[in-house]
């Protein structure tokens, strides 16, 4: 069969919802936009533990702690998943993570912003996790299955994080004022980052989309975004704090929140590596690994000893 | 801001212009081997693919599984079969492997019209 | 004897969360990602059994005392844990070990306690016991793993275990809060060892060299290492910026 045969049907099954398994034939261009956008994914899970991860040692409560340390495992879990579901494409794990450190693979923005009070482990939570799974819960339908199921099952796990976020951020809400004061700082400066993490505006899109009509993405960057600050804007009235957007107003003619501009030349600076903490996230990735090694090698080492051991008994 | 501009989505970032040189001094591999793992849910069912992991050994991977995929107590028993051992059928067959399965009609009870007094068999 | 149940319940939750506190630090730092998600596994299960120690050590305070006043805002001196659980995690060979021969202690601790006199404490030893038990088995295989895995981790086993072994005499004398509850953890002595000797045999490792070493005591009764201020700064740091607040 031709090639283009091959492409031809390969469309056809996307065009009826067919996933696409990882030993089915698929054009190259696809294998390589999912490993890539899988892999990344994976890598903003594994460095979106270490903001939070940073706060576990002085949670105010031990039950704070616990659900702190639960959740930021979860993540571990996920970009397990994840990685799990890239492999299937044929790159293995250790690749992308050299790929990660040496600066070649990207991971989400938002992660090379500081965690600087406890405060910012609820706004993680309900903002930024909240954003992410407006995306994810769009990925549980993505054309390729393992990352598909993968997003399944993340999306029932993160459910627990965005309200725990909320939750502790009630609690402040309904505390002292220096409390109350903690959270709306929090929300000021997590807001904007969080809108950004849907990426830039569909407008400026200058290249016709793959990823749409490969439907490994199935809603555009804009209206994903819209639906998040409609969804959050409500929210925070229970909160009884405010979002840092003084254009912020319902426009009843759209049915939609109006918001105002994103700091564009912040995203892109953060992006190319320029954000308060890119340098230290992945240093501190670099390091746990590297310092991993021997353990990696002392284990098979061992593993090899005991396999030539029974073969020889 | 002149700027080439992808169309960017969660866990979608631009490679270009990260301000960090890609380093070519590829590491050897030194991965665990991948192990494919499957759950029982409860009991009485059977074992479900569930996802893959590393593991250097065999009883790492149990243990590994427990930790990853039964957070939420998913499970009640564990199998892993190193991702090396699976033999899978290839799509490319798929046509004339399951479809002359498609004509046997007869093999489901539905096919059988029997008179309402026995059609609860 | 109401106080020595009090001190030692104390005792008991304090070790469950330095050690918690201090496995924690490995949370987004592990080796690779399967064996972070176990560690932090067996984190979650110490901070637990912390809080329904220190919930238990409220009820026998009385007054207002919670979990977390407890847990939070005592000073240094009046935390019971043994010094082995606040020493630094140094690699994963010292943190592997650590847990390992934690863990072997409180296996046979807990065994104890679940035919003690006191029916909270037995249920909850009996509860924590399957968690320990599984602490055990995955500390165990690490450190034959790493005993008898590499030279390079055979020698930091080696130095793990001259950093560590110190501190474990200290888990067997009776501090008298035990001794008035005729819980003498001497008893526990020969079983542990026997655990800890055959591992460290099967992982090539000999404790020939520490048998006679000097054992460092203190912590049971609040004599603790320099490190135990570090620990409490951060752990205590919130409770401390902004007392009297609900989280």
């Amino acid at each position: 069969m031709s090639s283009h045969n091959l492409e031809e049907q390969f469309q056809q099954k996307i065009d009826q919802d067919i996933k696409i398994e990882p030993k089915d034939w698929m054009p190259d261009a696809y294998r390589k936009t999912n490993t890539r956008q899988i892999s990344q994914h994976a890598h903003s899970e594994v460095v979106g533990m270490l903001p939070e991860g940073n706060w576990i040692s002085r949670a105010p409560s031990l039950k704070r702690k616990a659900i702190l340390i639960a959740k930021i495992q979860d993540e571990g879990g996920h970009g397990l998943y994840l990685y799990a579901a890239a492999e299937t494409l044929g790159q293995s794990r250790e690749q992308m993570i050299n790929d990660l450190h040496s600066g070649k693979a990207k991971y989400s923005s938002i992660f090379n912003y500081p965690a600087l009070t406890w405060a910012d482990m609820g706004a993680i939570g309900w903002l930024v996790d909240g954003a992410a799974i407006m995306n994810q819960v769009m990925l549980t339908r993505t054309s390729y299955g393992p990352y598909a199921r993968a997003m399944v099952r993340i999306c029932k796990e993160e459910s627990f994080h965005q309200r725990q976020g909320f939750e502790s951020l009630l609690v402040l809400s309904k505390g002292s004022e220096e409390q109350r004061a903690l959270c709306q700082d929090a929300i000021n400066r997590w807001w904007w980052p969080a809108l950004m993490m849907f990426g830039p505006r569909d407008q400026e899109s200058t290249n016709s989309d793959m990823s749409l009509k490969w439907r490994i993405k199935r809603k555009t960057n804009d209206e994903l975004r819209q639906q998040f600050v409609d969804m959050i804007a409500e929210q925070i009235k229970v909160l009884g704090m405010t979002l840092p957007d003084p254009a912020l107003q319902w426009n009843a003619t759209r049915n939609h929140y109006d918001f105002g501009e994103i700091n564009w030349d912040e995203f892109w600076q953060v992006v190319k590596g320029n954000g308060p903490c890119n340098k230290e996230r992945l240093e501190a990735r670099k390091k746990a690994w590297e310092k991993g090694a021997w353990v990696r090698e002392a284990a098979q080492a061992y593993a090899n000893k005991k396999n030539t051991g029974t073969k020889a008994a | 801001m002149k700027q080439f501009i992808k169309k960017l989505y969660y866990g979608d970032i631009p490679d270009a212009g990260s301000g960090t040189t890609p380093s070519n001094d590829q590491q050897p591999r030194t991965d665990w081997p991948l192990w494919e793992v499957f759950i029982r849910s409860k009991q009485g069912l059977d074992h479900k693919h569930v996802g893959s992991l590393h593991a250097s050994d065999a009883q790492m991977a149990i243990e590994n599984a427990r930790d990853v995929y039964t957070r939420r107590q998913e499970g009640v028993s564990i199998w892993v079969v190193e991702s090396k051992h699976l033999t899978a059928s290839n799509p490319a067959e798929a046509g004339e492997l399951f479809e002359p399965a498609a004509d046997k009609v007869y093999r489901h009870p539905t096919f059988y019209n029997l008179p309402d007094q026995v059609n609860y068999m | 004897m109401q106080q020595a149940l009090l001190d030692y319940t104390l005792s008991l939750s304090d070790n469950a969360l330095i050690l918690g506190q201090r496995n924690a630090a490995w949370c987004g730092h592990g080796p690779i990602l399967e064996q972070d998600i176990a560690i932090t596994n067996i984190t979650l299960d110490l901070i637990g059994q912390s809080r329904i120690l220190y919930q238990y050590a409220a009820q026998l305070k009385g007054g207002d005392a919670t979990e977390d006043s407890l847990a939070f805002l005592r000073s240094e001196r009046e935390y019971k844990n043994c010094l082995l659980v606040e020493r630094p995690n140094g690699d994963w060979a010292q943190t592997i070990l650590r847990q390992f021969l934690f863990s072997c202690f409180q296996r046979e601790l807990y065994t104890q306690l679940t035919q003690g006199k006191d029916s909270t404490l037995a249920a909850i030893a009996t509860k924590s016991l399957k968690e320990v038990s599984y602490h055990c088995r995955w500390s165990r295989e690490w450190v034959l793993r790493l005993g008898d895995g590499t030279a390079e981790s055979h020698t930091r086993l080696v130095k793990a275990l001259e950093n560590l072994w110190p501190y474990t005499g200290e888990l067997f004398k009776g501090a008298d809060y035990e001794l008035a509850l005729g819980l003498d953890p001497a008893m526990l002595y020969t079983n542990w060892l026997s655990a800890v000797q055959s591992t460290l045999e099967e992982a090539t490792v000999s404790l020939a060299s520490l048998t006679s070493c000097f054992m460092q005591t203190g912590g049971k009764t609040g004599i603790h290492t320099e490190e135990l201020g570090f620990i409490l700064t951060d752990l205590q740091y919130m409770q401390r910026t902004y007392p009297s607040c609900d989280w």
